[in-house]
């Protein structure tokens, strides 16, 4: 199976089994390196799709979480060589597909023409870009492509509606709707027309879909869950990355 | 409105720089930019409007100024385009009218800026309470030490600074900061971003509305000085005031255009600001540019004794005039800035901003390589508020 269809796949499991998915994101090298992999597998241990966070100087659609999270991975010298040999080296082996989640830069650094073919021998399953737009991502798409994995799209609640037909019909992996304008990490309050917007994306969507952004409550995975497949945990594992709590625990408590 | 053959394209590219890598939340936001771009800089009422406010408000059009002394000093024919002499001191003002002007038109209710030594934060101030916008600065917080009696002006023009505390500090953090900003309120805010640096339309628009130099400059020379320039030369930090005085001579094969970067102590990576001359290619804050990065395309940190210029990209169309081999680029260190800063204080009763000093140090040294040159320079603000630094430098050697 390509990487693209495990991460679909891995979803509708879990929307087969009754539950809402859980997509858990960690930045690399966060709190340190050295527990990275072990913090990891307890992620992966109770996610259906793992998100690693790649840190970048410029996290531009990042809230304050992230950006701490990212600037002290950095200063350990976490890069995405690291990254990428961290997960290569994975044993056992885990059950969720693994995303990255990085800026453009650093994977340009990288060299679009190894990265796919590295990504994908590390068992690496797509990517999600934050700062590249449908209209700039041809180049990074194709190369993906040739190696299966997904490049994730993220729609927005201001994405006008012939818009959000053009990013869904494309899509790979998952659609990752985002559930506020804003960055990530700020507490969701969720009004009523977000969940008609998460409908709107779900009737269009050829692929699962995940919310995103400011998700931290049980009551809010519920409340998403009753509109789409799944939901994206990120700073607020972080957090509780932070206060030095079991990161697996945290997540099996949103259940 | 002055016509650039073929750059930028649909995409925003100069050449292959350039382009538009933003969130998802802010390309709508982007494209109602672009269709307000598209309607209202060549809309006859609002270049009316737009050009009343820069004559009656802003002081337009600056003087063009013949330095005798320094020319003489230098074996060069060497003329000044004031624009030091703008209202708030500096060439920023032309962008921050314009774009505030726009920002009414499309119906903004608050405005945003980010700002480094914090000449656009004022200008954005001042041009917000012109208008009747509530604006919000986010600045560096080592630039709000270092450039404090422009946070002072900023306050009272109405607008609230924010400290960035996260990054570098400078005004990369801070372009982040209003980014952020902007993507919560995508709707209600604009961005008036303060150099053609961004995404597209950013550098389109910032170099639209700082054109006006560039023609004011290219039409005194003829009359003032009899003919165009050999070159024209110019500081580069994100490069709007650069870019406004290139544009106009771009078509004329005549006159070289020299860029001056902030070489800060030196060569090294993260010693100075010089993302031409040093940097590789990559994406940094919306825009495919040359940026001082390290292998792993982490933004480094920059290096330069002035505020304006310490940034570790430069807009795109910088990158593709230097690829084109149409302008030329240098650096100026901090020591030669500040000797240059001097030199014109005492011998011309000038005192121009750091930024500003840099290009003087690189028409100076164009000047010994090329004896009786013509020598147009870029005076693009007043050092008025780089009083703390100065007092921290050169008037400690000078007392």
């Amino acid at each position: 199976m390509k990487g693209h269809q495990q991460i679909s796949a891995s979803i509708d499991s879990a929307k087969r089994q009754g539950r809402t998915a859980l997509v858990g994101f960690l930045t690399a090298g966060f709190p340190d390196m050295a527990g990275f992999s072990g913090n990891l597998q307890a992620v992966a241990g109770e996610c259906d799709v793992v998100e690693i966070g790649v840190p970048f100087t410029d996290p531009m659609a990042d809230g304050t979480t992230i950006q701490r999270a990212s600037f002290a991975a950095l200063k350990q010298g976490v890069s995405l060589p690291w990254i990428i040999a961290q997960v290569r080296e994975l044993s056992p082996r885990p059950a969720a597909p693994v995303l990255l989640m990085s800026y453009l830069n650093p994977l340009l650094a990288y060299g679009l023409k190894r990265l796919p073919r590295d990504a994908a021998a590390a068992g690496i399953a797509g990517f999600i870009v934050p700062d590249l737009p449908f209209e700039e991502s041809d180049e990074l798409k194709a190369a993906l492509d040739g190696e299966g994995l997904a490049l994730v799209q993220m729609v927005t609640p201001v994405t006008p509606p012939e818009r959000l037909a053009r990013l869904c019909a494309g899509a790979q992996g998952f659609i990752y709707a985002v559930t506020m304008t804003g960055t990530t990490g700020k507490t969701v309050v969720v009004p009523q027309d977000v969940l008609a917007y998460m409908d709107r994306v779900k009737k269009v969507a050829p692929v699962p879909v995940c919310a995103g952004f400011g998700i931290r409550s049980r009551d809010q995975v519920t409340l998403f869950g009753a509109h789409v497949d799944g939901v994206v945990v990120g700073s607020a594992l972080i957090e509780a990355l932070e206060r030095g709590e079991d990161p697996g625990a945290f997540l099996a408590s949103l259940r | 409105m002055s016509a650039s053959p073929g750059h930028p394209d649909a995409k925003g590219r100069y050449g292959a720089f350039g382009g538009r890598y933003v969130p998802e939340t802010l390309v709508p936001a982007l494209d109602r930019l672009q269709a307000g771009v598209d309607r209202f800089l060549p809309d006859p009422g609002f270049q009316a409007e737009y050009a009343s406010e820069l004559m009656s408000w802003a002081g337009r059009p600056t003087a063009l100024t013949r330095a005798t002394t320094l020319g003489k000093r230098w074996g060069a024919e060497v003329w000044l385009k004031r624009e030091d002499l703008a209202h708030t001191g500096a060439h920023k003002i032309n962008n921050a009218i314009g774009q505030t002007l726009l920002a009414r038109r499309l119906g903004a209710k608050r405005v945003i800026a980010e700002t480094g030594a914090g000449q656009h934060g004022v200008a954005s101030a001042a041009a917000a309470a012109r208008v009747g916008l509530p604006c919000v600065v986010y600045m560096g917080a080592v630039d709000v030490e270092r450039q404090a009696p422009n946070v002072d002006r900023m306050k009272l023009l109405g607008a609230t600074v924010v400290p960035v505390t996260g990054g570098d500090q400078t005004l990369r953090a801070a372009i982040d900061e209003a980014l952020r900003d902007w993507v919560a309120d995508p709707d209600g805010t604009y961005y008036v971003l303060g150099s053609a640096v961004g995404p597209h339309p950013y550098p389109f628009l910032v170099r639209e509305l700082q054109s006006v130099i560039g023609r004011e400059a290219r039409a005194q020379m003829q009359q003032q000085a009899g003919g165009l320039p050999d070159v024209a030369v110019a500081c580069v930090g994100g490069g709007s005031n650069a870019i406004g005085l290139f544009h106009p001579f771009i078509g004329d094969s005549s006159v070289r255009l020299l860029g001056i970067e902030a070489g800060g102590r030196g060569p090294g990576l993260g010693d100075n600001a010089a993302s031409l001359t040093a940097g590789t290619p990559g994406v940094l804050q919306g825009s495919y540019t040359l940026i001082l990065q390290d292998a792993h395309g982490q933004v480094q940190e920059t290096h330069s004794v002035s505020a304006g210029l310490d940034y570790s990209g430069v807009g795109p169309e910088h990158a593709y005039l230097m690829q084109s081999g149409r302008a030329q680029y240098e650096v100026a260190t901090d020591a030669e800035a500040l000797d240059a800063l001097l030199e014109c204080a005492k011998h011309e009763g000038i005192l121009p901003a750091i930024e500003t000093a840099h290009a003087f140090a690189g028409a100076r040294r164009f000047a010994t390589a090329n004896p009786g040159a013509r020598i147009l320079i870029g005076c693009s603000g007043r050092g008025d508020k780089d009083m703390p630094i100065l007092q921290r430098t050169v008037l400690k050697e000078l007392a």
